[in-house]
């Protein structure tokens, strides 16, 4: 684990507001028959950092999925932004410029440079102008810190870099919330630390994320809430101090020590 | 176990080492010979067999080829030339047929005063191209506008084009090279333009009628420009619709009156006056252009969740391919005509040009197909989650990708369907291959002659073909950029 790798961070900087930024109601999914994703409940607020966690196969991936719409559920409802995610396609395309989100396989544009990856949707979808797309674009690169790379294609950085671009990507949109679906699995140990240490510097800028991820090192220095999930439910939520010593259900111990017993 | 012991004392190295060159072998042509042709028992024998093989056919055929007659009026002529020089029973080729009649394995039965016409849409078909095809490098669009510019105003002035045509393209050729060198992008209104300039410098007639067609998207274009106000979809609609009546209702008569106004005519040539390579580029340059757009609404309609367009499009692709393109050059011909409403005319080129895009776009639409499958989904995934509509995403990340990979089947195709031009010979039109060579083995002079004339028409079509396969082995290598 990396626990020793996550820096201590500030959270006197991270507000949490009374805002709601997401709202999930009695959210079930299936696949064919299979029933991924039962009677979800969930309220995000504003400012909230959110980790799920839980064995593979438990419905992490597609219940953040389903907040920007890459996957549709069948009844209940998604709220995102006091937008409703229905089959309206303008509605989705509204949710899915305000919400940004990182793939575990980052997902970059090869054919584009990474300035191009990153000017692409505020051009076409925000219909920025070139140059302040650029700017805007430049700004990101050098927050992730590899603005040197701009002009190179995707092909030609690390994992690492490859991850940093695709949220520096996610943020041109300038988005109110952030979804990261296991940023780190499959990147390199010497790696994972350059992107968990952006990911906490979004965090303390105050952005709003919801993380799918096995680093509990970053769901402990950063998160405000941890969410366990099994078999398509949500079993344990609690503050993470209390959720890793203080386990309560017994799927959660389980889990617990099988990640951290060694 | 000491064993082992002794092998795992701790080790700390201190000096990094640096890189080494690799070991000096035998170098040069004798490692290259050993490797490649010799490298074992059985590589010696198949290359022994093969340089047998070579040694056969190259032995056989080298006599033919070296007692060449270039010469001659007739058959009978070259036959007696190549008897008195290298004696009797000696075999020689009779490339005289090629230097009588190489205008209408060109041209085919154009006018003959008429030639610089064709040529000069051939020379400008390069202009419009360049754009399209070379627009990474301003090297080799130099190259290219230069030498057409020179080929094309020689080839004018030899073949007797009247002075003013000669200016305007040179005008025409030069300003491309200007533009070229500077913004490489405006050159692509002149690739828009350049089917229905060529179309008028091919059949000829009045100016008029480009024109009129050309008006179609402009009134589209005001349409929408004075509905989108109002309501998006009524712009869109009214977009289709009002070029799509202006010419079925109006085009005609409007180029009609404008040329009884004011006459833009230049002399028209019939469609059955075309023959030869003239045929076969221009079937092949329309369907290509209109096969690879064609093929990409289908291949996205393929993979469309919409059931009725994905049917559509499946029987449409599964049709075409089910059927020989003989029997589509055939419905063509013949047809059509039972659906037309009676008197009408309607141009056997273009019926042949609609057939055979169809049928490559078919083609074009499985070839596609492979490529948008082979894009992983992680790339749509991300698109989505930008925000980008269904259209942008194909536009900016699905169909760069998907092509790319499909290159080469692509030209494969467009290979495949530029030879396939000569099947025009079944619905009577003057193919270079079949139906040109019969018609110049009908005049006395020339009765009997065979190989010369195929392997004429066989070698140019390779050459068109061979450029066409570099093309793509060029364009890969440029766009070659995840492996990097």
């Amino acid at each position: 684990m990396s626990e020793d790798s996550t820096r201590r961070i500030d959270r006197s900087q991270m507000h949490i507001s009374t805002e709601v930024a997401i709202d999930i109601r009695n959210m079930n999914k299936w696949y064919g028959s299979f029933h991924v994703l039962r009677d979800i409940d969930l309220t995000v607020h504003r400012g909230e950092r959110i980790v799920i966690a839980g064995p593979s196969g438990s419905g992490k991936s597609t219940l953040i999925r389903c907040i920007n719409r890459l996957e549709e559920h069948q009844s209940g409802h998604i709220v995102v932004d006091g937008i409703e995610l229905t089959n309206d396609i303008k509605n989705i395309d509204k949710v899915r410029s305000e919400v940004g989100m990182v793939f575990q396989h980052f997902n970059l544009f090869p054919h584009l440079t990474v300035l191009e990856n990153c000017t692409l949707a505020p051009i076409w979808v925000r219909k920025q102008p070139r140059r302040q797309a650029e700017e805007t674009a430049m700004h990101f690169l050098t927050k992730v810190k590899i603005p040197e790379q701009a002009h190179k294609y995707p092909g030609q950085l690390s994992g690492g870099q490859q991850q940093r671009v695709a949220i520096a990507r996610s943020l041109c949109m300038q988005p109110r919330i952030m979804l990261f679906d296991e940023p780190t699995s499959a990147l390199d140990p010497e790696m994972i630390k350059e992107v968990l240490d952006t990911m906490i510097e979004l965090a303390e800028d105050g952005m709003t994320m919801i993380c799918v991820t096995h680093e509990m090192g970053f769901a402990q220095a950063v998160a405000n809430r941890v969410i366990f999930m099994d078999q398509g439910q949500i079993v344990e939520q609690n503050e993470p101090r209390e959720f890793f010593n203080n386990p309560q259900s017994e799927r959660t111990k389980l889990f617990l020590s099988q990640i951290l017993g060694h | 176990m000491s064993d082992t012991h002794a092998q795992t004392v701790p080790f700390v190295r201190e000096t990094m080492l640096p890189p080494a060159d690799p070991p000096l072998r035998e170098a040069g042509a004798v490692r290259w010979l050993r490797e490649n042709l010799f490298s074992g028992p059985a590589n010696t024998v198949l290359t022994i067999l093969g340089f047998l093989i070579i040694w056969f056919l190259v032995s056989h055929f080298w006599d033919w080829i070296a007692h060449s007659v270039w010469n001659a009026d007739s058959l009978a002529d070259c036959r007696r030339i190549i008897a008195e020089t290298w004696g009797e029973g000696a075999r020689g080729a009779c490339w005289a047929v090629i230097r009588e009649r190489w205008n209408q394995y060109v041209f085919g039965f154009y006018p003959v005063e008429l030639y610089w016409r064709p040529t000069m849409a051939f020379g400008l078909l390069f202009v419009a191209l360049t754009p399209v095809l070379f627009s990474a490098s301003v090297m080799i669009r130099r190259i290219v506008l230069v030498l057409t510019t020179v080929l094309t105003l020689w080839a004018m002035t030899v073949l007797g084009a009247p002075a003013v045509w000669l200016a305007f393209a040179a005008v025409v050729l030069v300003g491309a090279l200007a533009v070229s060198e500077r913004r490489v992008s405006w050159l692509l209104v002149f690739s828009i333009l350049y089917p229905l300039m060529g179309v008028w410098f091919l059949w000829g007639g009045s100016a008029w009628g480009p024109v009129m067609v050309l008006m179609g998207p402009v009134l589209g274009w005001i349409a929408w420009r004075l509905l989108s106000g109002l309501s998006p979809m009524a712009a869109a609609v009214a977009a289709l619709v009002v070029p799509v009546l202006w010419w079925l209702l109006y085009a005609g008569t409007a180029a009609r009156d404008a040329e009884a106004l004011v006459s833009l005519a230049i002399p028209a040539v019939a469609s059955d006056r075309f023959g030869g390579f003239l045929l076969s580029i221009t079937i092949g340059v329309a369907g290509i252009a209109m096969s690879l757009p064609l093929g990409i609404v289908l291949a996205l309609a393929r993979r469309s969740d919409m059931f009725l367009v994905k049917s559509l499009a499946v029987i449409f692709i599964e049709f075409i391919r089910g059927v020989p393109l003989i029997a589509l050059l055939f419905v063509a011909s013949l047809l059509l005509n039972y659906f037309l409403p009676p008197g009408t005319t309607f141009d056997i080129i273009l019926r042949v040009i609609i057939m055979v895009t169809l049928f490559a776009a078919a083609y074009m639409a499985e070839v596609i197909r492979g490529g948008l499958a082979a894009l992983p989904k992680g790339q749509y995934e991300a698109a989505d989650a930008l925000g980008l509509d269904y259209w942008k995403a194909q536009r900016l990340i699905v169909l760069p990708q998907a092509l790319k990979i499909s290159i080469p089947g692509i030209v494969s195709t467009f290979i495949g369907m530029f030879k396939d031009t000569t099947l025009v010979t079944f619905v009577g039109l003057y193919d270079p291959l079949k139906s040109m060579s019969d018609a110049v083995r009908a005049s006395t002079s020339w009765k009997g002659i065979y190989w010369e004339p195929y392997i004429f028409v066989g070698a140019i079509f390779f050459l068109i073909c061979f450029g066409m396969s570099r093309y793509s082995m060029y364009l890969e290598r440029r766009l070659a950029r995840d492996h990097r």
